[in-house]
């Protein structure tokens, strides 16, 4: 088999298992994975910059917020209906990474970093000024009224899993389309080096450009899939915390890496599930975490057992 | 013909003028050696012509085309290829993967004939960076190659290879003289005695002469500044 | 009260706020000029500062004097240990690669935060001044031809407490000592080497691994003085690391990356910008164009007001 139908296999092999899982899992965790498959849909997007092109953002939560708020308040205050507040709030997410792009992209390394940190907050900061409409931190709900789509009713539990899987699915299949392909081995090129990419004729900054706008649109996508399948719309989405997150679940998973990201966020939510039981301060083990896979494993999981045992792995 | 010439082009880093108002022309077909002591501004100058470094003034003009405003990918995609000073492969992709990225498409039997041309085809799926440092080189210079380029500039393409190593390029380089047209910068005298048609003499950023092997070897002032012979003895 | 009351007080505050920011930021910046490392752990040292001044003064017997200066002895010690201990075990292992760094730290600033709500508890909790009494300011009174003083009375009239006068002379005395340090002593020479060209300083036989321990520690340990200064006014909070991080970043990068005398006078214009123009605009929206201002000036003029090299 060659290699390329091996990493179809794998991947729709793991689509499937998620199909499955649905039927057989108890309403707890059936309810879990809805929600990280959402959450992993984020990490995928943000994978696309950090992972493969190489750019650390520490802002994507605008990116999120952007797709959650542009679903949400067209819901709330507009009365829209699921599919064009959905797409609308895409467009916010690329809108906002085109805009976002076009200034970062004029910074390197650390102050791409700064820049997008303080973009973000900024963005943080303006829904909170605009309380009136977006309910700062407490949030509003979206009601379950609502959120139906051709007569499903998205608050099914079957059928928000089914909806999360779709959404998780289209990402994870577009991400590995795009990384068979030129396109995504140039993303991989400019991150491995960026002037010999430069000096074979590549257009990198278009390639950054893109970059930054598809990891931005589908974080925004899992955005506005998070505020319609769990009917919740918060400022707390748009905090710093919910850009280290997908930084965290993805060096966990393995940056670079197509499954890291459902890894990692699987890993972390457990994690956090589990020892939010036991203390308030469950974020010292995202931190510890964070820690020693900077110190002992850069490559995260995935990316130990491609170097180990699977080179073949996208 | 001339396919590529520059004029006035002059490069100032803060209080140091690197290049200074060169006016300097590539015949097709040739090939051109760059030489001239270290410090002397080759690597800038072929850094100001394939665009990698910004020109302070002057311009580049290629194939009758004024190219001065055009980023470096730009230039590189009407015809140049270029192979930096200090190996800049991509170190952890395979041999295959970085030939792949030079030729723009990823077809395993094109690489393996590129590779084919440097010797290193049965290499073809070693990690770039595992390679010794001489087959590095050879490896940027078989993705130059790769590029079917009109203007091929090499940077001290020889440094750190072997003797075989340096016959093999000389061949390689001599099998396209008919395709492509060559500027290299090179310290090894023998290599540019034997390959140059034609040699260009830099030094502090000017040029010092220009000629055919045989009138630089012959010229006093090159000896002096720089194959630093008996003359400065009498 | 009146216009210009309302203007001598912001002022006053903000001046209080300035210093205090200008003194964390110092720590942030010399960190970032020195090592090349950006520390996004920064806040928590300055927490770690707050939260261990109010265990030594809540556990010295005695007035509140000596429990305050105990805490500003210990509290930038124990800052500074931790921060070179963090180095030695994770910051000199990563190389003090640019973005392995910046992971890092988020990981350590989750680590201390968490910690300090384990140990320390959620609430805040406030720690008593060393001294406290009520100081009238005056106004100039401009009817009658010459400006003279007056002080205003009754309920409106402006007043600040000594206590706050004395965290804008001590900022103020604590920066100049670290200034001369840095200009005139060998150690900060041998710190200025280093962040000048830590190739040769090492060819020179300055041991960079020490003397990047000890910037770290001494990065921290400013933090954590400026917060020991801080807690009588404002209380000590395990969150309370999260503002002045993000204000250290805006002051470091407007002044200019590395440039000491950059974050000092940025620090005063926005810490006093801050309290005047907070009484005109809302909190909020300032400090959205706050961070937008500094965006755009890492886009635009990444050298910032002093800086010389760009990140």
């Amino acid at each position: 088999m060659s290699d390329t139908s091996k990493s179809m296999a794998l991947h729709l092999g793991l689509i499937a298992v998620l199909f499955a899982l649905c039927f057989a899992l108890p309403a707890y965790h059936q309810g879990n994975l809805a929600r990280v498959m959402v959450l992993a849909t984020y990490t995928i997007g943000y994978n696309v910059l950090f992972g493969y092109t190489g750019l650390l953002s520490l802002g994507h939560a605008m990116f999120f917020a952007a797709g959650l708020y542009g679903l949400g308040l067209t819901m709330h205050h507009g009365g829209w209906s699921p599919v064009p507040a959905f797409l609308f709030g895409l467009f916010c997410a690329a809108f906002l990474s085109a805009v976002v792009a076009a200034l970062a992209l004029r910074t390197i390394g650390v102050a791409f970093m700064i820049v997008t940190l303080m973009f973000a907050q900024a963005g943080f900061l303006t829904i909170l000024y605009f309380g009136e409409w977006t309910r700062g931190d407490e949030g509003f709900v979206i009601q379950q009224a609502a959120r139906q789509i051709l007569g499903f009713d998205l608050t099914d539990p079957i059928v928000r899993y089914l909806a999360a899987l779709l959404l998780f699915s289209s990402a994870l299949l577009i991400t590995l389309r795009m990384m068979h392909r030129p396109f995504g081995r140039l993303l991989v090129a400019v991150r491995e080096n960026e002037e010999r990419t430069r000096m074979l004729g590549y257009d990198v900054y278009r390639h950054k450009l893109l970059a930054v706008i598809i990891s931005g649109t589908i974080s925004g996508a899992a955005g506005a899939g998070y505020g319609l399948l769990f009917g919740y719309v918060g400022a707390t989405f748009a905090t710093v915390q919910y850009s280290i997150f997908p930084l965290l679940y993805v060096l966990l998973g393995g940056a670079g890496t197509i499954l890291g990201p459902f890894v990692g966020t699987l890993f972390m939510f457990y994690l956090i599930d589990i020892t939010s039981g036991l203390t308030n301060a469950y974020m010292l083990f995202a931190g510890c975490i964070l820690v020693l896979l900077t110190l002992f494993a850069r490559a995260g999981l995935m990316g130990e057992i491609r170097k180990r045992w699977a080179r073949w792995l996208p | 013909m001339t396919l590529l010439h520059t004029e006035k082009l002059t490069k100032i880093f803060g209080g140091l003028t690197a290049v200074n108002d060169v006016n300097f022309e590539v015949a097709k077909g040739e090939v051109h050696a760059l030489i001239g002591p270290n410090g002397a501004g080759k690597s800038t100058f072929v850094g100001l012509v394939s665009g990698r470094i910004p020109a302070t003034d002057g311009a580049v003009w290629f194939e009758g085309e004024n190219v001065s405003k055009l980023p470096a990918h730009a230039r590189i995609k009407l015809g140049m290829a270029y192979t930096f000073q200090i190996t800049a492969i991509y170190a952890k992709l395979s041999l295959y993967d970085n030939v792949a990225l030079a030729l723009g498409q990823w077809d395993r039997d094109a690489a393996a004939d590129a590779l084919d041309k440097v010797g290193l085809r049965d290499r073809i799926d070693q990690i770039a960076g595992d390679l010794a440092y001489g087959h590095q080189r050879l490896l940027e210079i078989a993705m130059g190659v790769a590029q079917s380029p009109r203007l091929l500039i090499l940077d001290e393409p020889t440094q750190g290879l072997a003797e075989s190593e340096i016959a093999d390029f000389n061949n390689l380089i001599n099998g396209l003289r008919a395709t492509t047209t060559i500027l290299l910068i090179e310290h090894n005298m023998d290599v540019v005695m034997g390959l140059a048609d034609r040699i260009t003499v830099l030094d502090m950023g000017m040029i010092l002469a220009t000629g055919t092997p045989d009138e630089i070897r012959a010229n006093q002032r090159v000896q002096d500044a720089y194959l630093g012979t008996s003359h400065a003895e009498t | 009260m009146d216009f210009g009351a309302h203007l001598l007080l912001a002022t006053l505050e903000g001046a209080v706020g300035a210093a205090v920011l200008a003194l964390t930021a110092v720590g942030l910046s010399l960190v970032f000029g020195v090592m090349r490392v950006v520390n996004v752990a920064h806040g928590e040292f300055y927490m770690l500062g707050a939260v261990v001044a109010w265990f030594v003064a809540s556990n010295i017997g005695g007035s509140a004097a000596i429990g305050f200066l105990a805490a500003l002895v210990i509290a930038p010690l124990i800052a500074a240990t931790v921060a070179i201990t963090a180095d030695r075990l994770v910051l000199r292992r990563l190389d003090y690669d640019p973005e392995a760094t910046i992971v890092a730290t988020i990981g350590l600033l989750y680590i201390l935060q968490q910690v300090a709500l384990l140990t320390y508890g959620p609430e805040a909790r406030p720690v008593e001044a060393p001294f406290n009494a009520r100081i009238m300011l005056p106004l100039l009174d401009w009817t009658g031809g010459w400006p003279k003083f007056y002080y205003p009375t009754g309920w409106g009239a402006p007043s600040i407490t000594s206590y706050k006068l004395f965290v804008i002379g001590a900022a103020a005395a604590i920066l100049v000592v670290f200034w001369l340090v840095l200009t005139r002593s060998k150690i900060g020479l041998i710190m200025r080497a280093t962040q000048l060209d830590q190739e040769t300083a090492q060819a020179f036989g300055i041991p960079v691994d020490r003397v990047y321990s000890l910037v770290f520690g001494l990065g921290a340990g400013l933090a954590a003085l400026a917060a020991v200064l801080i807690v009588p006014i404002q209380q000590a909070h395990y969150l309370m690391g999260h503002d002045p991080l993000l204000l250290s970043f805006i002051v470091v990068i407007i002044g200019g990356l590395g440039s000491i005398r950059g974050t000092v006078v940025a620090a005063l214009l926005i810490g006093l910008s801050d309290g005047i123009i907070s009484v005109f605009f809302t909190p909020t929206l300032a400090k959205i164009l706050a961070t937008l201002l500094v965006a755009l000036v890492l886009v635009f003029r990444p050298q910032g007001l002093f800086g010389t090299k760009a990140a």
